[in-house]
């Protein structure tokens, strides 16, 4: 039996989560850089998969996962412990491995007791272990090839999600504590409960396949071809599985729950929130709803499509009116997910591989934007934009990244989600060009949107509150600039990234059996 | 076979790298900082010039040159690549963006010498370059949109340079914004491309001198589609109407960006779009009649406007519109135009950048005064300037033998040439436009520096003006310049465009020899020709002496007013842009305003309050939401279980099915 990889990748955040947490209340820097080095070492070990992992892989009996490990679990139930990874899912591994380590930096001091000191319980201990069991429970969704197997950790990652939202919020409130306190309860149980409708219907689907396949392996399925079923049972289960999904994701009119939950947390939680979790319900839509109901997938994509539209274009005219800035930035990344779940579903090479690629991006772009904000917020206490102006002047390094952030988070060509909003919009023109082009125009509601916010905090007279305001320190600095740096890097160069992707877009693909619109010249020949 | 090849990739380096270290180097840099960013600008010109020499020793034919550096976007059936592609077309603007870049850059250590933010500022000028440049070499349209948003946002950061000035700041975003729209454009044309012909590469696309391209392997009416795409690409990038309107108000950056950026090279990118897709618009005669109305009404428009501007980089702006609108209307004409409008662009890319460089060094010299009802006199204090300025003003006007005399003339010939009834109502307007560019220009000339030293206070404060005056003191503006003329760094600049303003033109003109060199990529065709190019030359003479002797009589013999007259409607019309602003204020800022607020409302009490609800009434939420927020883990458990019981029931329903 060979060395079990995934499972390790996914157990050592986990155990790291432990340790964390069992660190002496009064040793909380100890506790930081424990969780740091856990991070980095997950880092190291995704980079292992990453290179294990082989991208024209052929398998012989159709099984595509690779690096599999397989156990049976609970045998009445044909659940298995069931591992396995292809491109998509190795990418959003690293992507999730590489952001946790920035996450953490980020919110080193975010959890550190107020000067009043309630040490009844062990706030730093607690926050960074929630990240690293987040970081875990994400990792093996990503890994999991058995259905069952994936729903547990789907669901179980809102509890630690609950506690870091609703126990950790941002001390910035312009109406004082008590109502930050508040506000922060209604944004965590407002995230928990939409999420857990959207698990529970996804549940009763889960078990209504099971019924219907006898088992839950997907890796099963490779070798042996999908389950006879119905056309209507399909469409139930899929309807099942779509909806919590398109609650993480979130799908408009799904989405209320994210501005509340990315305004109320720390930046370094918004960008877990949006960054890192969310991409678990996109990844699933194109596992799960494609792979296991590609009839039902295709029956579904209109509407899907149209959802999918309004998300790109609402979320954009709403982050153009938020006075917020972390709201702001949630709304955008709403508009984000809409073209990614259009991506999804315009069934096609460059919108799936877009899709994908976008998931990466949109993490490493949303990460460098949202945190460089945190940042900012911290030193003003305020997310206000009104309380901002001329910061440009007095931390022109936080300015510049904050613009860089913002150039990415409006696709400027050279940069790395560009490539795969392009992608996206391509793949679904030329499939459906009426929606390609609607969601174009949402290109230029993107760049209302982040040079509005860049122009009212950074530009203009410096406001006396922000005259002392300094520059970004080393840690941040830390943060910011090996994002920066991949933001261009996958720009210039995003083929590291198509490659591992491609393959698995093409397995997709053939699952749903879907061949990409032919250009017009060829047609006619 | 030469290596020559190799340099084309380093022409964008060499800008690239300069952007890189000025913007990262950090103060330490600050001393060199516009010397290393001069250098590399003219180590750029000098790759430039040595690919020329190489172009030249090979035959018409075979002057293209294409260097593949890496596979950029590989996605199954989709290919785009970093790849370059030098033929004439592109050569030519090299040439252009290098040279003239190089002289602004020389200029800028001039002109911003008591900035702080100097290297910044040559940061984003290298990075200007650099996007230029990819542009023009990019061998496919997705290359080439990087480049193009890449001069966007070097024009960004550049209008905006002076940020604590909100109009600056504000300037900038509607700069970026305007051409997003255009960016709209181009991306549905490149999809278009795509799902059309599986590619979007130029050879491909449109054709080499082997095998002729896929556009002729479809309809008209894609090629309509995507010839209209690209224009309105241009009209973003290109200050074409309707999206001309950010243009005057980019004025608000430093004057050598007005210069390098708004007048000589990004402005004209348009320009190069059309061109370089000549296969697809000589394919969509429908398309091209609409490039050409763009063109005629947009030449129109800027001159009008560039008539009642007081501002003088206003004017210029007006004029720059008006000038681009003249190229857009000749690359709309097809094969009978492309040429002309290219040698337009360089010679105008000469005297424009020319004009604004003397602009800067007025205002250099008058405490950076743009308003010239308070010039006046000035030739006798910057005679360097008033010279160099004089030399672009006689060739942007058309005087016979200087460089615009040869470019416009052949653009309005090209008009009639166009035939029939379109040939005559394009001819006419070209016409007009140099009538009314005589009459624009020679009124920037006169009250800049000829009569009365309005400036002298003594002479300004009239009783008329108590209103101007508080404002003026406030700004601190009221001490009395002291005009002078600008260090040699500036004026050693001034005096080069001006020598090309003077001679670019006919040089282009003796033997055809732009012609001729041009013509292998973009083709040529001498249209229908109604009247002699003698007679169109003679008309032009006329219109261009009675543009010149209105302005004289109005601003040349009597004495120019210190506070503008309240004028005609139409003057009081075009001070405002022909009222551009106040219809985007009230349908797209007010409108917009309207509906984001009422989505935030819509968001906040519709949607939210209707899933709630839903999920209320489905399964009692609401109740279990305040439980929760009492006691989690009890109310967890309590989920759990109802989530159970629906497993339970679903796994009963699905038995039963």
């Amino acid at each position: 039996m060979s060395f079990p990889l995934l499972t390790v990748t996914a157990a050592l955040p986990a155990l790291g989560a432990i340790a964390t947490a069992a660190v002496p209340a009064a040793r909380r820097t100890a506790a930081k850089w424990l969780a740091l080095l856990v991070s980095l070492a997950t880092l190291v070990l995704a980079i292992v998969v990453l290179v294990r992992f082989d991208p024209d892989y052929v398998a012989k009996d159709g099984n595509f996962y690779q690096l599999t490990e397989s156990h049976s679990w609970i045998a009445d139930f044909g659940v298995r412990y069931e591992l396995g990874v292809d491109g998509i899912g190795v990418a959003l591994i690293a992507l999730t491995a590489l952001l946790i380590p920035f996450i953490i930096l980020a919110g080193w001091h975010d959890a550190d007791p107020l000067e009043t000191g309630n040490t009844r319980w062990r706030p730093t201990q607690g926050f960074f272990a929630l990240i690293l069991a987040v970081e875990a429970m994400v990792i093996i969704s990503f890994e999991a090839t058995d259905v069952f197997l994936f729903y547990i950790f789907f669901e179980a990652m809102l509890i630690p999600m609950y506690f870091l939202i609703g126990g950790f919020g941002d001390r910035a409130h312009q109406h004082g504590e008590e109502a930050a306190s508040t506000q922060r309860s209604y944004a965590a149980v407002k995230f928990l409960l939409y999420n857990l409708v959207g698990g529970l219907i996804m549940l009763a689907a889960v078990i209504g396949f099971y019924v219907v396949a006898g088992h839950f392996s997907l890796q099963t399925i490779a070798q042996h071809g999908l389950p006879d079923m119905a056309t209507s049972t399909q469409r139930w289960l899929f309807l099942g599985f779509f909806f919590a999904f398109a609650v993480k994701a979130p799908l408009w009119p799904l989405h209320t729950w994210l501005p509340n939950a990315m305004g109320e947390a720390t930046a370094p939680v918004a960008v877990l929130i949006t960054a890192v979790v969310d991409k678990v319900g996109t990844f699933a839509m194109l596992r799960f709803c494609l792979q296991l109901f590609p009839e039902a997938s295709k029956w579904a994509t209109p509407v899907i499509l149209v959802l999918a539209l309004i998300s790109i274009i609402y979320g954009a005219l709403l982050a153009v009116g938020q006075r917020d800035i972390k709201r702001l930035v949630a709304y955008a990344s709403i508009s984000h997910f809409g073209f990614i779940i259009m991506g999804i579903f315009a069934m096609t090479s460059q919108g799936q591989s877009g899709a994908t690629l976008y998931m990466v991006n949109h993490g490493i772009s949303t990460a460098a934007l949202m945190l460089v904000a945190g940042f900012l917020i911290s030193r003003r206490g305020s997310r206000l934009i009104a309380d901002y102006g001329g910061v440009q002047k007095v931390a022109p390094v936080l300015a510049g990244t904050f613009l860089i952030g913002s150039l990415a988070t409006l696709s400027l060509p050279g940069l790395a989600p560009f490539v795969s909003e392009f992608l996206v919009l391509v793949g679904t023109f030329a499939r459906y060009p009426v929606i390609g082009i609607i969601a174009t125009f949402g290109i230029v509601l993107a760049a209302l949107y982040t040079l509005v916010l860049y122009q009212r905090t950074m530009t203009g007279p410096v406001k006396p509150e922000v005259a002392a305001m300094p520059d970004l320190r080393v840690r941040e600095l830390v943060v910011v600039a090996p994002l920066v740096v991949l933001l261009i890097f996958l720009g210039v160069y995003p083929k590291p990234v198509t490659d591992i992707v491609n393959p698995a877009v093409k397995q997709t693909m053939s699952d749903v059996d879907k061949k990409d619109p032919q250009p017009e010249v060829e047609a006619a020949k | 076979m030469t290596n020559a090849e190799n340099l084309i990739a380093l022409l964008v380096a060499a800008p690239l790298l300069g952007a890189a270290v000025l913007l990262c180097g950090g103060r330490r840099l600050d001393a060199v900082g516009h010397w290393i960013g001069t250098a590399l600008a003219a180590a750029s010109f000098v790759f430039g010039a040595i690919l020329f020499v190489d172009l030249l020793g090979k035959d018409a034919e075979h002057r293209t040159l294409t260097q593949h550096l890496f596979s950029w976007v590989p996605v199954e059936g989709f290919q785009a690549d970093v790849a370059f592609q030098l033929d004439q077309l592109s050569m030519t603007f090299v040439l252009l963006i290098t040279g003239v870049g190089s002289l602004i850059h020389l200029y800028s250590v001039g002109y911003m010498e008591h900035d702080e933010r100097r290297r910044r500022f040559f940061g984003y000028l290298n990075l200007f370059l650099a996007a230029m440049l990819l542009l023009v070499l990019a061998d496919n349209y997705l290359l080439l949109y990087v480049g193009w948003e890449g001069v966007g946002l070097a024009s960004y950061l550049l209008i905006g340079f002076w940020q604590h000035k909100p109009s600056a700041a504000t300037a900038a975003k509607k700069a970026f914004l305007v051409n997003r729209v255009g960016d709209v454009g181009l991306s549905i044309a490149i999809m278009l491309m795509f799902t059309t012909f599986g590619t979007f590469a130029f050879g491909p696309v449109l054709g080499t001198h082997e095998e002729p391209g896929l556009v002729g392997d479809t309809s008209e009416a894609t090629l309509t589609g995507i010839a209209l795409m690209l224009l309105l690409a241009a009209c973003g990038k290109s200050a074409q109407v309707p999206l001309q309107s950010w243009l005057g108000d980019a004025m608000e950056g430093p004057t050598p960006v007005s210069a390098l950026i708004h007048a000589a090279t990004m402005v004209t990118a348009g320009v190069y779009l059309i061109v370089r897709s000549g296969a697809v618009f000589n394919a969509a005669p429908d398309a091209q009649l609409v490039v050409t109305i763009v063109g005629a009404v947009t030449l129109l428009f800027g001159a009008i406007v560039g008539c009642a501007k007081d501002d003088i980089k206003k004017a210029l702006a007006g004029s720059t519109m008006s000038q681009i609108g003249y190229m857009v209307l000749a690359a709309g004409l097809g094969p009978i135009g492309y040429v002309f409008a290219i040698m337009h662009l360089v010679t105008h890319g000469f005297f424009k950048a020319g004009l604004f460089l003397g602009a800067g060094s007025v205002m250099h010299g008058m405490n950076d005064e743009v308003d010239m009802r308070k010039y006046g006199g000035l030739r006798k204090y910057m005679p360097v300037t008033f010279v160099t300025f004089g030399l672009g003003y006689l060739a942007i006007i058309g005087f016979p033998g200087l460089s615009g005399f040869f470019s416009k003339d052949k653009i309005i010939e090209a008009a009639f040439a166009k035939g029939g009834t379109e040939g005559w109502i394009l001819g006419g307007c070209a016409l007009l436009g140099a009538a009314i560019t005589a009459y624009y220009m020679t009124r920037v000339m006169l009250m800049t520096f000829f009569g009365e030293e309005r400036w002298r206070h003594t002479k300004t404060a009239s009783p008329a003006e108590p209103s101007v005056e508080p404002a003026a003191e406030h700004r601190g503006e009221h001490a009395e310049p002291h005009p002078h003329e600008s260090p040699r760094s500036m004026t050693i600049p001034m005096i080069a465009l001006a020598f090309g303003s003077v001679f670019a033109g006919g040089f282009f003109s003796i033997g055809d020899r732009f012609l001729h060199w041009l013509e292998p990529v973009t083709g040529h065709d001498h249209g229908h020709p109604p009247v002699s190019a003698l007679t169109v030359t003679l008309a032009t003479m006329v219109v261009l002496v009675v543009g010149v002797a209105i302005a004289w009589a109005q601003y040349g013999r009597r004495p120019v007013p210190v506070l503008a007259p309240r004028g005609s409607l139409l003057t009081r019309a075009a001070r405002r842009d022909l009222l551009q602003d106040d219809f985007n204020h009230v349908v797209l800022v007010r409108g917009g305003e309207h509906l984001t607020r009422s989505l935030v409302y819509v968001d906040h009490t519709l949607v939210d309050g209707v899933v709630n609800g839903t999920a209320a009434s489905m399964g009692g939420l609401s109740g279990r939401m305040r439980k929760l927020q009492n006691g989690f883990a009890r109310s967890y458990a309590v989920s759990m279980f109802g989530g159970a019981a629906v497993l339970v029931a679903a796994t009963l329903l699905m038995r039963a099915v």
